[in-house]
């Protein structure tokens, strides 16, 4: 029994001598709960929309502005042509729109039935949904007190058009959100942890003193990735097409174009963290916690980032995935060509120059 | 007789914020000798040799390898040195044929010039057949001597060693002596830091560093001759008990 206990404390030694290790132990928990508890939320909040009232009567006035007060909706605009309702939604400016026909209180009270058209952007199936039936409750509630001292009953029937993705299918939301998780996955972790290998087996020094220039090292560890990368992309591309039934309604060649982008942009933090990093196996730690978490919960795939409050929506500024969610949603599920994007492909852009940079700022240094 | 200098170091120094490592070293080496770079753990000798290889940037003094400079002419120096470390610089994963097509490359040589020195390295170290075996099967003894032939695939000037003949046997360790008697011959400087004293009287002229300076240069008969001692361990013993400086 003593001998148990001796190794029992050897392990324990060794933990607590780890302090590194330790500290995200424990303190991992502590982060994860926190966030989890308030930027993981299902329930739709601050959601943009658009109000197209071609009545602007009393009714839909009435509606447009328990709608607008609702803490579930945030009215970004009023448009006045469907024309500018379909720009609006390109932008990404909105995830819904609200449409009241002309004569709107007219035909309630002459038919005692009125239309009301609620347009959402589906290719976020799951807030689509949420947001027409919020929407849809808000609109039943003003019903229900129209109908207080009615004979016959008013009916506002709404009529709801999910854009982008009208069978509601959740790979179209899925599909975009796993392959920005793929790449950055592969491509951050795998560069670290080749870089940090070649320090590990003590052949680094011996490429140091080879005329060959770190750049050019650091270059040459990334460029197998690429490819790796460029085959995953099309496998992913491939089944969500053929298997998944995720269409691919933009152009293949700027899809390709901005995935290779991105890729770049996460070798890029490979070669970043494995400056840091003194051991493969902190390599690694590194790179899930510093990037596996946070592209999962801020690209805004699984939980949409206007849900979350306001400091978390800064922070998801700040990873790369997030934009790389946008640009490609824009392209496959909504058809838009570089000129929506071009705003998002610049940011990765910048980032990835900055990244670079670093990387090969801290490496020559060391050298010194 | 006119030598040729390949190293000329003259009050070499390296400052790691107040703590000296190297402390104005002074020493030359010369073409084909086989120089032994000694100290004991701390003395400065791997920081000094990775200033003579292009690794760190020397806080003061002057240095030049191979007739560069060691501030200006860095990418010159790094092509015209070899280099073996003390982990033996072999790619475990790769096979021999492979790690010497590596190094041929990134050194610069052309394609049937590393097919000729590929095939000679082979006979050489009687590695007939294990062209194709990964490094990692190779027994220690053979490791050594590929990644010594590997660092002067391409006949640089000098080559660097870095306690090349740690944890080996005997017999070994003296064949491993026998390709550097080999390598020297042909005219390249042998630059060798090592731990083993009776190593040390292998070497044409032995330098000694204690607390980042150098104690002791001369040939080990000399020095043996100097400290009325029977052998290099003894002359080591008497200069390094003196050391302020200990480990690592």
């Amino acid at each position: 029994m003593k001998q148990f206990l001796i190794f029992v404390k050897k392990e324990w030694l060794h933990i607590w001598r780890d302090r590194r290790t330790l500290f995200i132990l424990i303190w991992m928990p502590v982060v994860q709960i926190i966030l989890y508890g308030f930027a993981l939320t299902n329930e739709v909040k601050n959601s943009n929309i658009a109000i197209f009232d071609q009545s602007r009567d009393v009714a839909s006035l009435a509606i447009s502005d328990e709608i607008a007060a609702s803490r579930y909706f945030n009215l970004v605009k009023n448009v006045y042509s469907y024309k500018d309702i379909g720009a609006t939604f390109r932008q990404g400016k909105i995830r819904m729109a609200i449409v009241f026909p002309q004569n709107f209180r007219n035909d309630l009270l002459h038919t005692n039935s009125a239309q009301i058209q609620l347009i959402a952007d589906a290719s976020d199936p799951n807030t689509a949904n949420t947001l027409t039936n919020y929407a849809q409750s808000i609109i039943n509630d003003y019903q229900q007190s129209l109908n207080q001292n009615q004979q016959l009953p008013y009916t506002i029937k709404a009529q709801v058009r999910m854009l982008y993705n009208p069978e509601l299918k959740g790979a179209y939301s899925f599909v975009p959100g796993v392959m920005a998780l793929v790449l950055m996955l592969v491509c951050t972790m795998m560069t670290s942890i080749a870089i940090v290998r070649e320090k590990e087996m003590g052949t680094m020094e011996v490429i140091l003193v080879s005329p060959l220039k770190p750049f050019r090292i650091i270059i040459a560890k990334a460029v197998p990735y690429l490819f790796v990368s460029l085959v995953n992309i099309i496998t992913i591309l491939l089944l969500s097409v053929y298997v998944l039934g995720v269409p691919i309604v933009g152009s293949l060649w700027l899809l390709m174009a901005e995935s290779t982008l991105f890729t770049i942009t996460s070798l890029s933090l490979g070669i970043l963290i494995s400056n840091g990093a003194k051991t493969q196996q902190s390599a690694m730690f590194t790179s899930m916690m510093s990037l596996f978490l946070p592209t999962l919960l801020f690209s805004g795939f699984l939980f949409p980032i206007e849900n979350m409050p306001m400091p978390l929506q800064v922070i998801s500024n700040v990873v790369p995935s997030k934009w790389f969610y946008i640009i490609i949603k824009d392209i496959m599920i909504k058809g838009l060509g570089f000129g929506a994007v071009w705003e998002e492909t610049l940011i990765l852009v910048g980032m990835t120059a900055i990244l670079l940079g670093i990387s090969i700022y801290k490496f020559k240094i060391r050298l010194a | 007789m006119q030598s040729e200098k390949v190293i000329t170091a003259h009050e070499l120094t390296k400052r790691f914020g107040d703590f000296v490592a190297v402390n104005k070293i002074t020493f030359d080496v010369e073409k084909g000798e086989i120089f032994g770079f000694l100290g004991a753990n701390g003395a400065g000798k791997t920081t000094a040799m990775r200033m003579l290889c292009g690794l760190l940037l020397p806080t003061s003094g002057q240095a030049t390898v191979a007739g560069f400079d060691v501030y200006k002419q860095n990418e010159q120096i790094k092509k015209n040195i070899g280099y073996m470390s003390q982990k033996f610089s072999l790619y475990e994963d790769l096979t021999v044929s492979e790690n010497i097509r590596f190094y041929g490359g990134i050194y610069g040589l052309s394609d049937a010039h590393i097919k000729e020195k590929s095939a000679l390295l082979v006979k050489q170290l009687h590695l007939d057949g294990q062209e194709k075996t990964l490094v990692r099967a190779l027994p220690l003894g053979w490791k050594q001597k590929l990644a010594f032939s590997i660092a002067i695939v391409h006949d640089p000037a000098i080559v660097f060693l870095d306690e090349p003949t740690g944890g080996v046997d005997p017999v070994t360790r003296r064949e491993f002596w026998g390709l550097i008697y080999e390598a020297s011959a042909r005219g390249i400087t042998i630059f060798v830091t090592t731990h083993y004293m009776d190593e040390a009287e292998y070497c044409n002229r032995v330098s000694i560093m204690v607390d980042g300076r150098i104690d002791a240069l001369d040939t080990p008969a000399n020095l043996m001759k100097d400290y009325s001692a029977a052998s290099m361990d003894e002359v080591f013993l008497q200069l390094a008990r003196k050391a302020v400086r200990s480990g690592d």
